[in-house]
């Protein structure tokens, strides 16, 4: 499969905290890959220098052939926008907005007609089987009936590479075993590539390899037996 | 749990007599079940027959207590090749762990690389289970899902080791 994104030495330091000490990885379409490592160690870091939200001190992220770490906000965003998508730890809904206007939300700011874009979304919801929230607000759900909005909203774009910072942590079991289900699917059948932060390790084994970070810098295990 | 690898880790620290040896490993594997003489010295006389030990000291009198035992060049290979190869993952593995990562802060070795590669190997194994379990029926999946919760608890307890490697040394180095 294509390489979609490459990642050389990135460090990043937040004060006198290091949070990433010279961190490699490479992402090819249709790829999944946990990223797991002790709470602390730079995963998230290095999951927002990844996609273009944080800019690292030093090294670069190739995205295709566009240098993520040198374009300009406007084209970081445009990228953001266009060709990810998002699932965060915290805090990821609009509390103004229905379920469903949450999830239309990429598509409309993309420019897709609100009827078009509410349609789409509620197929995403469906799939994801919280159809039934679509005119709640997410103040009114289930912080797992939220997650799974928040995971309809990162796929309605189809993007290319999905972020997803621990997206299990608020559903039970079967629950997470649907989304993990979902990103294999895309993974499958769209060469979607999910960068997965994850620390549980039965989320984890539905990647196709897994990356340790300890300490800002990415250790790979080889699990050969 | 491998009792020759173990003895002759703990051999690889320095020299040392039968007694003195299940001593060592009294003290920190025997918690519950402290070594017989018999498997000492059984054990002792297979790595001798190996080439991974040999006698580098006797003294005079009777019985087995007198010669001083010590590690040789392959038998330091063999070590390594133990510490660098993951487990097998089955139930009941701690034992086995935890003694290979005690032994590797006293013999000085990478404790994490012994808990990285380990993960790695349970890793691949709860993939195989989580595929199978997606193209199997649900009787199938329902005999994944164990075998892989029972995997993810090692898992669980691999990180906090590795989480507690800092003390552990210290514990084991006082
Ligand atoms: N915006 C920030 N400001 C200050 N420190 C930060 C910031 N983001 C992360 N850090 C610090 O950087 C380190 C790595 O954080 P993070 O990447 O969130 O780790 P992880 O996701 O593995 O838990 C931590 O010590 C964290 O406190
Ligand atoms: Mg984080």
């Amino acid at each position: 499969m294509s390489l979609l994104l490459s990642a050389r030495d990135l460090r990043k330091t937040y004060g006198s905290t290091v949070a990433l000490n010279g961190a490699d990885l490479d992402v090819s379409a249709g790829e999944i890959v946990a990223v797991m490592g002790p709470s602390g160690s730079g995963k998230s870091t290095l999951m927002h220098c990844l996609a273009g939200i944080v800019r690292p001190d030093s090294g670069r992220v190739l995205y295709r052939d566009l240098d993520v770490t040198a374009a300009s906000d406007s084209e970081r965003s445009a990228l953001r926008r266009g060709e990810f998508g998002f699932v965060f730890q915290f805090g990821q809904l609009v509390p103004e907005l229905t379920c469903v206007e949450n999830v239309a939300l990429p598509l409309r700011m993309e420019g897709v007609k609100r009827e078009e874009a509410e349609r789409r979304a509620q197929s995403w919801l469906e799939r994801l089987d919280v159809a039934d929230m679509a005119r709640k607000r997410p103040g009114r759900i289930s912080g797992g009936q939220g997650q799974r909005v928040a995971v309809a909203r990162a796929l309605v774009t189809e993007p290319r590479v999905v972020f997803a910072d621990e997206p299990t942590g608020a559903l039970d079991s079967l629950n997470g075993e649907m989304v993990m289900r979902l990103f294999t699917h895309c993974a499958e059948e769209f060469g979607t590539a999910v960068v997965l932060v994850t620390h549980e390790p039965s989320v984890a084994a539905y990647s196709h390899r897994e990356v340790v970070v300890r300490d800002g810098s990415i250790r790979t295990t080889a699990g050969t037996l | 749990m491998s009792l020759s690898h173990t003895l002759l880790a703990l051999l690889e620290r320095a020299p040392s007599h039968g007694y003195d040896l299940k001593q060592a490993f009294d003290a920190r594997f025997g918690h519950d079940r402290p070594l017989h003489y018999g498997q000492v010295y059984s054990t002792l006389a297979r790595l001798l027959k190996n080439g991974l030990i040999q006698i580098d000291a006797v003294e005079p009198g009777e019985g087995p207590e007198r010669k001083r035992y010590a590690i040789t060049d392959a038998g330091v290979t063999d070590v390594a090749e133990w510490m660098a190869r993951p487990e097998r993952p089955e139930p009941y593995l701690q034992s086995t762990l935890y003694t290979k990562v005690v032994l590797a802060l006293l013999t000085g070795r990478d404790a994490t690389e012994v808990l990285d590669v380990q993960r790695g190997a349970h890793l691949a194994l709860m993939r195989e289970l989580t595929r199978r379990k997606s193209t199997g029926d649900l009787a199938d999946a329902l005999i994944c899902d164990h075998a892989i919760f029972h995997l993810e608890a090692d898992l669980r307890w691999l990180e906090l080791t590795a989480a507690r490697l800092g003390q552990l040394a210290e514990a084991v180095h006082p």
